[in-house]
């Protein structure tokens, strides 16, 4: 992990300076950030999908038919700028999405089938679902309050309201832990250690905020602050955290990617709990999807292709085995920002598409690699 | 030692696996407070049945009694609700969690808010683990970095956590040392003492002589034999295990058909 918190550092540093002090400006940054919030979003749910030893190659398609249906739901059903289409819009489209990764779940626990077959079925169908929903035609304009999902922010004032919060939540944490250890009888460890850790936190979050909130409005001294998406990423970042460290689930998750037998024999429901895993993937692509959908303000057929690789790419970039039983929701986020960082930064050098594709494949490489190499280091 | 109700009585079990009739008409009883050692070669059906009553397979018919009511165990969870308990040979467990995890998994304790209460986990595991192993430290090191004694002690701490009836236990001794098989034998004499109920199975006719008050003997899936081992001597039961003669000299039903 220190590792890849290094590479990335590296990247920046050699991008900022081949870009002449381009790639770390505010407004570059804020743009990054909002790149990096689809994969990053996806990849949260993906972490416990790889622990539990599964794959889902879906996503990328999935998120194009959950887009487009979400588009045509808010033409054809809703109205564009009624009170409620933008809601409506995005319940629909997570709901959906859901539903369609409770199904390769569901398949892939209780049929049995390997779950790389179910969601390559998955990857070839869902895009031409997609394509009959809409005879393969472009949904736009969509509705504009929905439209801020993709492309807004929440100021100045409400990014520092955010920082501060989740600067509160991480000590309200740590002091939760000090107060149930101390309940039990046991000892804490040195309340500066604690202290410190907050402030490291506090620093980084405070220093990301600065950065949002630096980046104005054309002609003007406004600052953005931080964007919907990336708020939107945020929050699920929080949600995914506690569900795999802080609950039952997420123990039964990791329980099962390390032993399948052993978490069947201690009466784990492990049918269930893949299947969830796999709905919440699906439920993540939802909120991919709205959030692709709302930034582009149209749905077209071609959204999310090559996405289920970034995703996967991401997971293992941030530490996640595929064989399993390890891997971290805060690694999936570092990868996927080194993932976009490379993307970001070879289109700030110039580089031509094709040639990014090929980066991107190499670094899929790179990420396999790095796996083979966190297993040797384990066994 | 076997006075009152069975604890467990299984009667009548069978089991086929497709064309294999793994378990024909199995009969088992075990008493509290007593070791019963479940003898048999590989492939008799021993671990079969004990899978049987820890819920990992479902019989076919038969009835299982514990405590004198008939009970159903469809899944590993029915079994443990009747206070079974399983230590498998393998251990069953997740490599990568860590002693205590492992000690909870499946039955973690959780707060008002549905979170693990890791705290309070910790300190019960503790609590019980350091009744198998004064030593033991690597609370929270992960359970596929330990010794085979730790692995052990922590497989037999699950089942002591949760205040188990009857505990079987499937080669308890096989990946351990001297010292950790003694260590494991009293644990074994200290669980008796608490009126719980062994089911041990074992190929070590030394251990079984050593710790067990009565064996059961298996061959072909269909019971041979049950005894005191005051009644019989290790070259008797090793005529049962092999060719499934009794020790009056005749041959257990469905036996002799096996030489013609």
């Amino acid at each position: 992990m220190l590792a890849m918190l290094i590479a990335l550092a590296a990247a920046a540093i050699v991008f900022n300076i081949l870009s002449h002090g381009l790639f770390l400006s505010p407004r570059n940054l804020w743009n990054l950030a909002v790149q990096t919030s689809v994969v990053g979003i996806i990849s949260t749910g993906m972490v416990l999908v790889i622990v539990s030893r599964n794959i889902d190659l879906s996503v990328g398609s999935l998120e194009s038919f959950l887009g487009i249906s979400g588009a045509f739901l808010q033409l054809q059903v809703l109205h564009i700028g009624a009170p409620n289409t933008w809601w409506a819009g995005i319940l629909f489209v997570v709901v959906l999405g859901g539903l369609c990764g409770a199904l390769q779940g569901a398949i892939t626990a209780y049929l049995g089938l390997p779950s790389f077959v179910v969601t390559l079925a998955g990857l070839m169908a869902w895009r031409a679902v997609a394509w009959l929903v809409t005879r393969g035609e472009t949904v736009t304009p969509l509705d504009s309050t929905y439209s801020l999902f993709g492309d807004g922010s929440i100021g100045v004032a409400w990014s520092w309201v955010v920082g501060a919060a989740i600067v509160l939540i991480v000590a309200a944490l740590a002091l939760n832990r000090r107060v149930s250890r101390s309940r039990v009888g046991f000892g804490n460890r040195q309340w500066w250690l604690d202290l410190a850790g907050i402030a490291l936190v506090a620093a980084v979050v405070f220093a990301f905020v600065a950065t949002m909130n630096a980046y104005t409005y054309p002609r003007s001294v406004v600052g953005r602050g931080i964007p919907v998406p990336v708020l939107t990423l945020i929050v699920i970042v929080g949600i995914m955290s506690c569900l795999a460290t802080m609950t039952r689930f997420g123990r039964y998750i990791y329980g099962y990617g390390g032993n399948p037998e052993a978490a069947q024999l201690a009466g784990v429901p492990t049918k269930r709990v893949v299947t969830i895993a796999f709905a919440i993937v699906g439920v993540l692509t939802g909120v991919g999807a709205v959030v692709t959908t709302a930034r582009l303000n149209a749905a077209p057929l071609s959204i999310g292709q090559l996405l289920e690789l970034q995703v996967i790419a991401a997971c293992v970039i941030g530490g996640t085995s595929l064989t399993g039983g390890s891997g971290s929701i805060f690694g999936a986020i570092v990868g996927a920002t080194l993932i976009q960082s490379l993307l970001n930064g070879l289109v700030l050098l110039g580089v031509d598409s094709a040639t990014q594709q090929i980066v991107e494949a190499l670094v899929l490489l790179a990420a396999v690699w790095f796996d083979i190499i966190y297993q040797r280091r384990g066994a | 030692m076997t006075q009152g109700p069975p604890l467990v009585e299984m009667r009548g079990i069978h089991k086929r696996f497709g064309g294999v009739h793994a378990i024909q008409n199995m009969h088992l009883t075990l008493y509290p407070g007593e070791v019963l050692g479940l003898l048999g070669h590989n492939g008799a059906g021993k671990s079969t049945l004990m899978k049987i009553l820890a819920g990992a397979y479902t019989l076919d018919t038969g009835e299982i009694l514990v405590s004198g009511s008939p009970v159903q165990i469809l899944s590993p969870r029915d079994s443990k609700r009747v206070g079974i308990e399983t230590i498998y040979q393998t251990l069953a467990l997740a490599d990568n969690l860590s002693a205590v995890a492992n000690i909870f998994f499946g039955r973690e304790i959780v707060n008002a808010f549905g979170m693990l209460d890791e705290a309070r986990m910790e300190r019960d595991a503790i609590s019980v683990i350091r009744r198998l192993n004064p030593n033991f430290q690597n609370f929270h090191a992960l359970v596929g970095g330990l010794s085979g004694g730790q692995r052990q002690a922590v497989a037999i701490a699950r089942t002591l956590q949760f205040n188990a009836k009857i505990i079987i236990m499937d080669e308890p001794t096989a990946a351990l040392g001297p010292q950790e098989t003694r260590m494991v034998g009293d644990l074994i004499r200290q669980l008796k003492a608490e009126g719980i109920g062994i089911i041990m199975i074992s190929h070590d006719l030394h251990d079984v002589f050593d710790l067990s008050d009565r064996v059961t003997v298996m061959k072909n899936g269909r019971h041979v034999w049950t005894g005191h081992v005051a009644e019989t001597t290790k070259d008797q039961v090793l005529e049962m295990i092999i060719l499934g003669k009794v020790p009056d000299g005749s041959y257990a039903p469905g036996m002799t058909s096996d030489f013609g």
